[in-house]
C-alpha cells in the first residue's frame, strides 16, 4: 500500500520580500466548507461552541488560537486550521484542504499591491481588521482577509496559485520602482 | 459602475455577471403554453427608465439578485435577493 | 530665450535630450517645448492636412500643434505633446508628418493646394471609380494624412493600473482645487487631489496680486506643505482625471515613468479608477485663440501658454512681442514680460473702450489682418482704430478670452450652459450626482472667487458625507472682474484657422453650414473640427461661434458637441496594463503539471487550464507517432489521464436527488448509493447546457462532474435555478474542482493497476459504480466510469496529494506496457467512441439532435423541457450528430461543410458541418463526429466533405457516430 506525499500548491516557494514587505505561502492545514442547511443555525452555533468561533457574519473572519473562520459567500464559511466537528444533518460540509493557495502579504507596500488587482475600497476604514471579503484578484476569484494593518491573508484557487504568486510580486517590484 | 449587492455592499460591476430582466424568475414549466414560454425566454420591454434586471455575484458571494435601475439616468436604485424574495430576504447569511 | 532669476525649473542640473537627430540641453523641470524655445527652437511640427508649419501654442496637454513622437528602447510613441513631455537625459523625440526634413517638407505642397482642399474635399472627389476606394484612393490619403507613426511592434513598456477610494476627489490643484483640498483635509476626510501638471498651484503663481498678504507663489507652497502633512489627503501629480462614469467612478491616467529615464519594473503610466464619495471638479479654465487670417505660425500662441513659459520655464520665445487681446487678463502678460526686460512693441486690444495703462504702445479696436514668416513669424499687419499697420514681431500673443473645462460635468449626459457675461460654456449643475464644479471651470475666474468657490464647494462636499465642517478663512486675493467683449474672428484674406491640429479654418466651417450642415454635431463630422488628439479644446467655441454666426442663429441655440471621455488622449496599453503575456486571464495548472512538463509534455490550453498535448518518447518525430502509441496504451494495455479540469461540485441535503432531478433531463433521485449515472442538462431554452456524469455517494450526497469548459457555467446556473426556483428546499452544494485531483485510468489492464494500489483487490465494482476507499493514510474515491470505451476507473485523491498519485500510476502504468496520454489521444479515444464535448454541444444543439431526446424523462419536470418540445427542435429537419468516415484514405477537418454529393458548393446547399476529427488507429484513417440533416436516416449513404479554407474535398460514408463496441461489452469486461 503506497504512501504519497502532500503538497501545498506552492511547494517549496520561497518567500518574497521586497522593500519590508513579504509574500509567502501560507499552510493553512484544514480547510472545511461549512453550509448550513435551513433552519440550522442554532444547531450549527452549539456544534461550533467547544471551538470557541461562530459562525462569521457576512464580510468577516474570526479566529481563535490556531483555528480561524471565515465567511466565504452566500450561506458558506470556511473552517480553518481546524478539525471539523460532526456536522451531519446540520450543514453540508467539504474538504477544501487542497483547493486553496493561502497568501500571505504584509508590509508597508501591501495596501498598494493589493489597490493594484482588488476593486474593493482597502482603506482601514472601510475594510479593518477582522474584514474578510469575496472579491477577485484581478481575474482570479479570491478570500480576501485583512489580519493586520498592513497584512492580508489571500486565498485564491490553488491552480491559480503560480498567477496570483506572479501577479503580486509584479506590483511589488513596480511599487519599489516607482519609489526608487 | 457600482452595484449594492444586499450580501456584501457596494462592488465594482465587474464582480457581477449580467443575465437579463426579472422575467426569467417567473418558469415556464411543463404544461406551460406557449405564450407562457414565449414570456419567460424572448418577450422583452425595452423600457426608457425604471428596468428590473438579474445580477450574478459571480466573483463575490455567489448570489443572485434583482437590481432595480433607470436606463436613462443610469441610477441604480435598489437590489434585493432573488431567494426568499417572495417572503423578504432573511435567513441570508 | 531664458529670463534669469524666472522658472521652477533645476537650473542646477542640465538635461540633454535630442530632438530629430540633434542634440538640445535644458534644465530639469522643462518640457520638450520649453527646452526647445529656450533654445530659440519654434517651428515644432507640421499640420495635419497643409502640412503648415507649426510651433506651439500652449503650454499644456492641449497643445494642437506641437506634436512629436518619442522614440524609447521598448516602444515609439507618437502624437505626443511637446508641452507635456518633460525632458530627461538621454530622451530622443522627433518631430512627425514631415518628408524628407522639418523645415523641408515635400508635401506642404498641399498647402498651395488649398483652394481645393477644403472641407469635405475628400468625399466629393475620391467618390468615382467606386472600385478605386480601397485599393488606390485610401492607401494615398493615409499616406498623405495622418500624424505621428507607430513602430509596428508590441509596446514592451510596462504599465500598470490600480484601484483608489477617497471620500472627496479634488480634481485640479489651482486655486480652487487647493482651496477645496485643504478644506475637505482639515475636516478630516479622506482626500485625493489629482493634478494633470508636475506643480501645485495651476495659474496662481502667475497672478499679478497677492494672496493673503504674500506672494500667491508662497501660499500655494504653505498649501502644499499644508496638505503633504495631513495622512487623509493624497496628492497625485501628473495625473488627469479623464472621464467621470456611474457610481461615483473616476478614471485617471499617472504619467508615471514618462519623465524619467526608463528602468526595469517602472511603469510608464498608471490608469487609475478612483471612487470618490463627493468630487470638487476644480478643472480650470483654457485660453482660447482668435481666428485671424494666418494665424498658425511658429511664434504665434497664447498669452497664458508665453505667461506659463515665463514664470514656469524662465523661457520667452521671442524678442519683440505683440499681444492681441479682447480681455483684461491676458494684459496682465504684457505687464509680466515688460517687467521681465522683454520689448513689448504693442498691445493690440479689440475693444475700442478698453483703458491703455501698460508701459507700451496699446492701440484699441486693433485687428491682426495678416501675417508673415516661412518657417516663424516675423511680421504682423493689421488696422486699429487710426488705421490699418504693419509691425515686426517674432512672438504675437493671442487671446480670445477663457473656455471653462466643463467636459467632466458633460460626459454623463450633462449640457453646458452659453453664460453670455463670459462668452463662455459653463456647467450645468448637478450633471453628475456628486460633483460640484469650482472655480475658473465654473466660470469664476478671478483668484478670490476661485478659492472662495473651492472652500464653499468642500463645504457642500462634507456636509453631504455627513461631517461637520470646520471654518475655513478665504484668503485675501485679487477679485477683479473678468471684462471681455468677444471676438472670434477676423476677416481678411488669408485663411483663419479654428482647429490648428485637424487644419479646419473658417472657411471650412462657413461652407460647411452652406452645404446644409448647420447642425453643429455635422459640422463636426463634415470639417474634422474637434477630431483632433485636442478634441477641439482649443477650436470648440469657436467653431461653434463662426457656425453660429454662418446661420444666424446665436451660440446658445447652436449649441457644442458631446464631450466624451477621456479628457486627454489615453493609450491602449495604460487601459490594458498587465493584459499582456501572463497578465491576459489566469494560469491554470494541474497537481499534475510539474510531472508532465518533467516528460517534455507540451501543455495546450483547455480554457484557463493547460494540459499534456502529448507525452514524446525518444525517436518520435512527430505528434501523431506520440498520440498513435498513447491510444496503443488505452486500448492495449492501461492509460494514465490526468481529468481534474472536470467540474466537480459536492451537492448535499435531503432534496439534493429533487434537485439534480430538477436541473438534469433524467431521473437522479432513484440512483443507488455507491452508483453513477450520466446525465444531461438542458437550458430552460430547451437546448443542451452540458452533460456529465453523477455520482451518489449517500442518501443525501452527490457529486456531479461538469465538462471542463462549462464548469463555472454549471455552477452560475446551478445557483441560479437554486435561488430562483427552490430556495427553501434542504440541498447545499459548492465547487470541488480544486479540492480533488482526478485519474482515468483506462485500458484491458486497468483494474490490474488499480488492484495494484490496493490491499484487495475489487470485487463487485461493475461499470458506473462509485465508492471511497484509503491509500495509505489518504482518503480516495474510485468511480467505474469511461471516456474511452475501454474498461476505466477515475480515481481521486486531494489534490495536495494528487502529483504524487500521478507519478505513481503512470510508474505503475509503465511497467505494465502502458502510460501517461494526452489530449490528443484523449480526443481520438472518445471521437471513437462517439462521445460528445462541448465542440458537439455547442449551444446550437438539442437532446435529440445528439441522439438523446429519450434522456428527457416523461415522469418529471426539468429545466429546459418545455422549452425542448418546442417546434423546430427536433425532427428530421434538424442537423443530427453522425459519424463519419472518409471513403478513401484521405484527410479531414473539422470545421468543414457537408453536401450531397451532385450538389452545388452553395452556403444553402450545406446539409451540415464537422465538430472533432481524429486519426483513428484502429480505422487506420481519419475519424469525425459532425451534424448532418436528417443524419440518422442515412446512414451508409455518402456526402461530400468540403473545407474550402484548407483546400480539402472528400467524400465521407455516413456512419454511427458509435465507430465501434455500440454495445459497450468492452468498458463492462
Amino acid at each position: 500500500m503506497p504512501e504519497y506525499i502532500a503538497k501545498t500548491a506552492l511547494e517549496g516557494q520561497a518567500p518574497l520580500s521586497i522593500a519590508g514587505t513579504v509574500l509567502m505561502e501560507l499552510d493553512h492545514g484544514a480547510v472545511t466548507s461549512i453550509q448550513p442547511f435551513p433552519g440550522q443555525a442554532k444547531a450549527l452555533a452549539k456544534t461550533l461552541k467547544p471551538l470557541g468561533l461562530a459562525f462569521p457574519g457576512v464580510n468577516s473572519f474570526a479566529s481563535k488560537d490556531a483555528a480561524l473562520m471565515v465567511w466565504s459567500g452566500r450561506d458558506q464559511a470556511f473552517l480553518i486550521g481546524a478539525d471539523c466537528p460532526d456536522l451531519a444533518g446540520v450543514a453540508a460540509v467539504t474538504d477544501q484542504s487542497g483547493a486553496w493557495v493561502t497568501l500571505s502579504l504584509s508590509g508597508p507596500l501591501a495596501v498598494d499591491a493589493l489597490a493594484r488587482y482588488v476593486p474593493i475600497d482597502l482603506r482601514l476604514a472601510a475594510f479593518p481588521v477582522g474584514s474578510a471579503a469575496r472579491t477577485p484578484v484581478y481575474h482570479m476569484s479570491a478570500v480576501v482577509m485583512r489580519v493586520s494593518e498592513q497584512g492580508f491573508r489571500i486565498m485564491l484557487f490553488r491552480s491559480m496559485a503560480r498567477t496570483g504568486w506572479h501577479e503580486l510580486e509584479v506590483a511589488l517590484k513596480t511599487l519599489a520602482a516607482r519609489a526608487a | 459602475m457600482k452595484l449594492p449587492c444586499p450580501l456584501c455592499g457596494s462592488r465594482d460591476r465587474r464582480e457581477f455577471y449580467y443575465m437579463g430582466t426579472e422575467d426569467y424568475l417567473t418558469r415556464a414549466g411543463e404544461g406551460a403554453s406557449l405564450d407562457d414560454l414565449d414570456n419567460q425566454l424572448f418577450l422583452r420591454d425595452n423600457p426608457a427608465g425604471l428596468t428590473r434586471d438579474l445580477w450574478y455575484h459571480e466573483q463575490g458571494c455567489g448570489a443572485w439578485m434583482v437590481v432595480t435601475r433607470n436606463t436613462v439616468s443610469h441610477a441604480v436604485l435598489a437590489a434585493e435577493l432573488v431567494a426568499g424574495r417572495n417572503k423578504g430576504a432573511k435567513d441570508a447569511h | 530665450m531664458r529670463i534669469e532669476g524666472k522658472g521652477q525649473i533645476d537650473r542646477a542640473k542640465p538635461v540633454s535630450f535630442s530632438f530629430d537627430g540633434r542634440s538640445y540641453q535644458g534644465f530639469k523641470g522643462d518640457t520638450v517645448a520649453s527646452a526647445l524655445l529656450a533654445n530659440g527652437v519654434r517651428l515644432m511640427g507640421r499640420s495635419f492636412k497643409y502640412h503648415r508649419p507649426r510651433g506651439v501654442l500652449t503650454a499644456g496637454s492641449e497643445e494642437p500643434n506641437a506634436l512629436i513622437e518619442v522614440v524609447g528602447p521598448a516602444n515609439q510613441t507618437p502624437n505626443v505633446r511637446a508641452t507635456v513631455q518633460e525632458i530627461f537625459e538621454g530622451l530622443v523625440v522627433r518631430s512627425q508628418n514631415r518628408w524628407p526634413s522639418l523645415r523641408f517638407d515635400l508635401l506642404s505642397i498641399n498647402d498651395l493646394a488649398s483652394p481645393f482642399l477644403s472641407a469635405g474635399f475628400y468625399y466629393k472627389t475620391f467618390m468615382w471609380p467606386r472600385a478605386f476606394w480601397e485599393r488606390i484612393y485610401e492607401p494615398i490619403i493615409r499616406r498623405a494624412a495622418g500624424l505621428g507613426s507607430l513602430s509596428g511592434k508590441h509596446d514592451e513598456g510596462h504599465y500598470e493600473k490600480a484601484f483608489a477610494f477617497c471620500d472627496v476627489l479634488v480634481v485640479g490643484a489651482g486655486p480652487a482645487g487647493l482651496m477645496a483640498a485643504l478644506t475637505a483635509g482639515r475636516a478630516g476626510a479622506d482626500v485625493i487631489l489629482c493634478e494633470e501638471d508636475r506643480l501645485l498651484g495651476g495659474r496662481l503663481p502667475y497672478a499679478e496680486g497677492q494672496v493673503d498678504g504674500k506672494p500667491a507663489a508662497d501660499w500655494v507652497a504653505a498649501a502644499e506643505a499644508e496638505l503633504r502633512a495631513l495622512p487623509n489627503v493624497r496628492i497625485m501629480t501628473r495625473t488627469t482625471v479623464t472621464g467621470a462614469y456611474d457610481g461615483g467612478v473616476y478614471s485617471a491616467l499617472e504619467r508615471v515613468g514618462l519623465h524619467r529615464s526608463p528602468r526595469p519594473d517602472l511603469p510608464r503610466e498608471c490608469f487609475w479608477r478612483i471612487t470618490a464619495a463627493q468630487v470638487v471638479l476644480a478643472a480650470g479654465a483654457l485660453e482660447r485663440p482668435i481666428a485671424f487670417p494666418m494665424n498658425d505660425r511658429p511664434g504665434i500662441m497664447l498669452a497664458s501658454a508665453a505667461q506659463t513659459y515665463l514664470h514656469k520655464y524662465g523661457v520667452v520665445a521671442g524678442k519683440r512681442v505683440v499681444l492681441f487681446a479682447n480681455n483684461d487678463g491676458a494684459r496682465a502678460v504684457a505687464r509680466q514680460l515688460i517687467a521681465a526686460g522683454v520689448t513689448v512693441a504693442a498691445i493690440l486690444d479689440s475693444r475700442s473702450d478698453a483703458s491703455a495703462i501698460e508701459d507700451c504702445p496699446v492701440y484699441l479696436g486693433a485687428e491682426v489682418t495678416d501675417t508673415k514668416g516661412r518657417l516663424g513669424l516675423t511680421a504682423i499687419s493689421g488696422r486699429h482704430m487710426a488705421g490699418a499697420f504693419e509691425m515686426d514681431c517674432d512672438l504675437l500673443l493671442v487671446s480670445g478670452g477663457w473656455n471653462p473645462m466643463v467636459h467632466l460635468t458633460c460626459h454623463m449626459n450633462g449640457r453646458p450652459r452659453w453664460e453670455a457675461s463670459i462668452a463662455a460654456f459653463v456647467p450645468m449643475a448637478d450633471a453628475v450626482p456628486n460633483l460640484r464644479a469650482a472655480g475658473a471651470c465654473n466660470g469664476a475666474f478671478s483668484s478670490l472667487d476661485c478659492l472662495t468657490e473651492g472652500a464653499q464647494s468642500a463645504q457642500s462636499a462634507l456636509q453631504a458625507l455627513g461631517r461637520a465642517p470646520t471654518e475655513i478663512a478665504v484668503p485675501r486675493a485679487e477679485g477683479l472682474p473678468y471684462t471681455i467683449t468677444p471676438l472670434w474672428q477676423v476677416e481678411g484674406k488669408g485663411r483663419a484657422w479654428l482647429d490648428f491640429a485637424n487644419d479646419v479654418t473658417t472657411k471650412d466651417v462657413k461652407l460647411s453650414a452652406q452645404e446644409g450642415f448647420r447642425s453643429v454635431e455635422h459640422m463636426k463630422r463634415y470639417t474634422t473640427q474637434g477630431m483632433a488628439p485636442d478634441q477641439g479644446k482649443n477650436s470648440n467655441v469657436g467653431a461653434l461661434a463662426v457656425l453660429a454666426d454662418a446661420t444666424g442663429r446665436g451660440i446658445a441655440e447652436t449649441g457644442i458637441t458631446t464631450y466624451r471621455p477621456p479628457y486627454v488622449p489615453t493609450s491602449i496599453a495604460a487601459m490594458g496594463a498587465g493584459g499582456r503575456g501572463a497578465g491576459f486571464a489566469p494560469q491554470r495548472f494541474m497537481t499534475s503539471d510539474q510531472a508532465s512538463r518533467d516528460r517534455g509534455a507540451p501543455m495546450i490550453e483547455a480554457g484557463l487550464w493547460y494540459r499534456p498535448s502529448y507525452f514524446p518518447k525518444p525517436g518520435e518525430t512527430t505528434w501523431r507517432q506520440s498520440c498513435d502509441r498513447e491510444i496503443a496504451y488505452v486500448r492495449g494495455a492501461v492509460g494514465v489521464c490526468d481529468v481534474s479540469t472536470l467540474g466537480k461540485i459536492d451537492i448535499q441535503g435531503r432534496d439534493a436527488g429533487r434537485f439534480l432531478d430538477l436541473v438534469y433531463t433524467n431521473t437522479f433521485s432513484t440512483l443507488p448509493v455507491g452508483r453513477v449515472r450520466y446525465g444531461l442538462m438542458l437550458r430552460e431554452d430547451g437546448y443542451v447546457l452540458d452533460d456529465g456524469t453523477s455520482a451518489r455517494l449517500a442518501e443525501d450526497h452527490y457529486l456531479m462532474t461538469t465538462t471542463t469548459a462549462a464548469a463555472g457555467l454549471v455552477m452560475r446556473h446551478l445557483d441560479f435555478v437554486h435561488q430562483a426556483h427552490c430556495a427553501d428546499w434542504d440541498v447545499r452544494f459548492i465547487s470541488v474542482t480544486e479540492a480533488w485531483a482526478q485519474f482515468a485510468v483506462a485500458g484491458p489492464k486497468a483494474r490490474a493497476l488499480i488492484n495494484s494500489l490496493l490491499d484487495a483487490p475489487l470485487e463487485g465494482f461493475p461499470f458506473m459504480a462509485a465508492g471511497s476507499l484509503r491509500l495509505g493514510s489518504t482518503n480516495a474515491r474510485l468511480f467505474r466510469i469511461s471516456f474511452s470505451g475501454e474498461e476505466g476507473y477515475e480515481i481521486a485523491v486531494p489534490s495536495r496529494y494528487g502529483e504524487a498519485l500521478f507519478r505513481d500510476l503512470v510508474a505503475r502504468a509503465e511497467t505494465m506496457g502502458g502510460g501517461p496520454y494526452g489530449m490528443e489521444a484523449l480526443n481520438v479515444l472518445r471521437i471513437e467512441k462517439g462521445l460528445i464535448t462541448h465542440a458537439e454541444i455547442h449551444g446550437r444543439v438539442t437532446a435529440y439532435d445528439i441522439g438523446a431526446e429519450k434522456m428527457i424523462s416523461a415522469k418529471k419536470d426539468c429545466i429546459g423541457k418545455r422549452g425542448a418540445q418546442r417546434d423546430g427542435l427536433h425532427g428530421a429537419a434538424r442537423e443530427q450528430m453522425v459519424g463519419l468516415k472518409p471513403v478513401t484514405i484521405a484527410e479531414i477537418t473539422s470545421g468543414a461543410h457537408l453536401f450531397d454529393t451532385a450538389a452545388d458548393l452553395t452556403r444553402v446547399n450545406s446539409l451540415g458541418y464537422t465538430t472533432s476529427v481524429g486519426y483513428s488507429p484502429m480505422f487506420d484513417r481519419h475519424i469525425a463526429l459532425g451534424f448532418l440533416v436528417n443524419g440518422r436516416a442515412r446512414i451508409g449513404d455518402t456526402v461530400r466533405l468540403v473545407d474550402r479554407l484548407r483546400g480539402v474535398d472528400v467524400l465521407c460514408e455516413v456512419c454511427d457516430p458509435v465507430f465501434f463496441d455500440k454495445a459497450g461489452e468492452r468498458l463492462r469486461a
